[in-house]
């Protein structure tokens, strides 16, 4: 198992003196993934958080290879990286003995939204690439929109609670189902909270060949409305009360990769976020009652599909 | 070794693509280009082109399949029309921002609604402000052509900058016509090795590529761009220059056809051009003096060439086979009418607009324009500035 010392001891591959929010998830999650290869690397942004607070000319945070074209397609881009690649290590213009990884990433926008079809496409054609959403629940880059990994209840800018509303009606779309439907070889839910498993899965997904998908939730203080300084201990509490369980697809087979000793209620992930506040008024029980009834459905039939 | 082939515009730029054999080929089908990609895959699975062909689920992503693959360091072609050049709208202003000489064939398709499959340009006018160096084709010939000398200029370390080549859709992608077909080993030669600059793949630089520009940088870098494009002038005339001197098939801004002593003159592109050289030899055979102008390079506009080559006349048709809703007149014509102002004498300058979703234009509408230029020509006097040509109304 590795060692927080040995990861310590790597160089950082996203360097200090970007711009992002204090706790934000999101430099935590690539400190840890990119420490999950040594081989050389390609990485394809989407306009996005991480995009916008790392590269703001003419400073740049990255100390890899990097690239940003556009919002809804980090997934084709890197493609089209992997693909020259491809040719030209064909045509002997790349040694044979070289080898270098490639990694789309962008934010649950950018992943669950604009670009699900540029992901699909890319998975579906088998190129030889890691994605990486990181999932923080809204379009924060953009001052905290909903989106479709926005959870029911959540008070968004675009799902505002109100009056006559508790906020975002919908229940959030199952991406990493979506992905395992690819019948890709590694797909894989995960979070900062576990970095183990985080670095665990991260070092698979580059090693497989073929595509793999890594999702992983991402506090975002700004829009989730909490106390900084507890976002990791939040995260946690996702994968205690099942909100995000930890779990791999590898070539079709589901496994768990953590199970909470005793599971607990939704309330101990929703009481903390400001943009849950709402839902304590008496009129809208009704959607904390789903909430915990939908987060236990899921639960189970995770279960289910881990024991086949 | 060259030889003549039985080929229509699809396949000339296909043929094209194998004997330059790109790195990376990404492509969507959409009538009436989707015979190109077709005709690529089944050279890649007949083991006739060596570079990746890619099959990407959307235009959109085909253009940042070669935009990633461009960067990466190689050379990378696309083809499109209509709908699809649509839905790329975005990424072709990001390819040229990033200074990435991509090559597109595009069989000029009209845009919906209502939806057409047939040929007019209103899809590639629609990009003429993206930023890429546009090139209009008259036949199959010149499809092939145009497309082989694309890459040199699209490459070339001064300009560096994407090129599209369009070929009118169906009248030109679908028609069969005998093409001279150069050796393979000429063509490589005259496109010559792909030169790199920051690639992505030479990861030992850590290179940032499409950073954020804010009030403070984004100006000067959108002016370097411009830069670019500018410079390719030169580079255009240097490649059709060479490409003349090699195969015998001189290429330049524009084509002058019996415009030697003309007082009017038609403009228009593309293959309406060849039916309009039927039509002025007609009229030249009924004794007037006119003569054709027909523009190969649309961007970078080659406006005081064409103004000095149209201000002896006494007036001019422009033809456009795209409109321009709203505008003070169609792309073409607001081009040639503006690189006209400094000059006195000028000519007076027309528009009429033709052939929109592929309706056809013959002699007959020719010669009616020819008429209307004669009495333009003898009162000095214009009536209508702007029309229409083979439409009901």
């Amino acid at each position: 198992m590795v060692k927080l010392k040995d990861l310590a001891q790597m160089e950082d591959r996203l360097v200090a003196g970007h711009g992002m929010c204090l706790g934000c998830g999101i430099p935590l999650i690539f400190k840890v993934v990119l420490r999950a290869t040594e081989d050389p690397l390609v990485i394809a942004n989407a306009t996005g958080c991480l995009e916008v607070c790392t590269t703001i000319f003419p400073r740049t945070a990255w100390n890899v290879t990097w690239i940003h074209s556009a919002f809804e397609n980090a997934a084709s881009t890197i493609a089209g990286v992997e693909a020259m690649y491809n040719a030209l290590k064909r045509k002997g213009k790349i040694p044979k003995d070289k080898t270098i990884k490639f990694l789309g990433t962008g934010g649950d926008g950018g992943t669950y939204d604009i670009g699900l079809q540029a992901l699909s496409g890319t998975m579906e054609r088998g190129h030889d690439v890691v994605y990486l959403c990181y999932d923080n629940n809204a379009y924060a880059n953009t001052g905290g929109q909903r989106s479709s990994a926005t959870p029911l209840g959540a008070s968004a800018t675009t799902s505002p609670a109100g009056t006559h509303s508790p906020g975002k009606l919908q229940w959030r779309k199952d991406l990493t189902k979506i992905l395992t439907a690819h019948n890709i070889p590694y797909v894989a839910q995960a979070s900062p909270s576990r970095w183990q498993d985080l670095y665990n899965k991260a070092k698979k997904a580059f090693e497989v060949e073929g595509p793999a998908f890594l999702n992983v939730l991402c506090m975002c203080p700004t829009e989730w409305k909490y106390d900084e300084s507890k976002g990791v201990e939040l995260a946690k509490i996702a994968t205690d009360t099942c909100v995000w369980p930890l779990y791999e697809v590898e070539n079709g087979k589901y496994k768990l990769n953590y199970k909470p000793k005793e599971k607990k209620p939704i309330l101990e992930w929703i009481k903390p976020q400001g943009r849950f506040r709402h839902l304590f008024k008496e009129e809208n029980a009704w959607v904390l009652e789903e909430f915990q009834k939908k987060v236990d459905e899921e639960w189970e039939e995770l279960n289910r599909l881990a024991s086949i | 070794m060259s030889t003549l082939k039985t080929l229509n515009g699809n396949q000339t730029i296909a043929e094209a693509v194998r004997q330059v054999d790109p790195d990376v080929m990404a492509a969507y089908p959409i009538t009436p280009s989707t015979a190109i990609v077709e005709t690529i895959a089944k050279f890649k699975a007949d083991g006739l082109i060596s570079g990746e062909f890619v099959c990407p689920e959307s235009e959109h992503s085909a253009m940042s399949v070669c935009i990633g693959a461009a960067s990466a360091g190689g050379r990378v072609m696309t083809a499109t029309a209509s709908q699809g050049l649509a839905l790329m709208w975005e990424m072709l202003y990001i390819a040229a921002g990033l200074r990435l000489p991509i090559v597109a064939g595009i069989a000029n398709r009209a845009l919906s609604a209502p939806i057409n499959i047939h040929g007019d340009h209103s899809d590639t006018m629609g990009a003429r402000d993206a930023g890429w160096i546009q090139i209009y084709s008259e036949n199959c010939q010149e499809a092939y052509d145009n497309f082989i000398q694309a890459f040199r200029i699209a490459e070339h370390l001064d300009v560096r900058t994407p090129v599209l080549v369009g070929l009118d859709g169906f009248i030109i992608s679908h028609s069969m016509e005998v093409v001279q077909v150069e050796g393979d080993e000429k063509i490589k030669d005259f496109v010559g090795e792909y030169q790199s600059v920051y690639p992505l793949l030479d990861t030992s630089r850590k290179i940032t590529v499409g950073p954020l520009d804010f009030t403070d940088y984004y100006f000067e870098h959108k002016r370097n761009q411009m830069a670019g494009i500018e410079n390719a002038p030169g580079v255009i005339q240097q490649v059709g220059k060479e490409y003349g001197e090699k195969f015998g098939r001189y290429y330049g801004f524009f084509e002058e056809y019996r415009m030697e002593d003309a007082e009017t003159c038609i403009v228009v592109m593309s293959s309406a051009a060849g039916t309009c050289k039927d039509a002025i030899d007609e009229l030249r055979n009924e004794g007037k003096k006119i003569g054709l102008l027909k523009p190969r390079i649309f961007r970078p506009f080659p406006a005081k060439e064409i103004a000095l080559a149209l201000k002896g006349t006494r007036a001019v048709a422009v033809l456009d086979r795209s409109a321009c809703p709203g505008a003070f007149g169609a792309p073409l014509f607001t081009e040639i009418r503006n690189a006209l102002y400094d000059y006195d004498p000028r000519p007076k300058v027309v528009n009429y607009v033709y052939g929109l979703g592929g309706r056809d234009i013959k002699v007959e509408h020719f010669k009616d324009v020819a008429e209307k230029l004669d009495k333009i020509a003898e009162t000095g006097k214009v009536e209508e500035i702007y029309g229409y040509l083979n439409l009901r109304e």
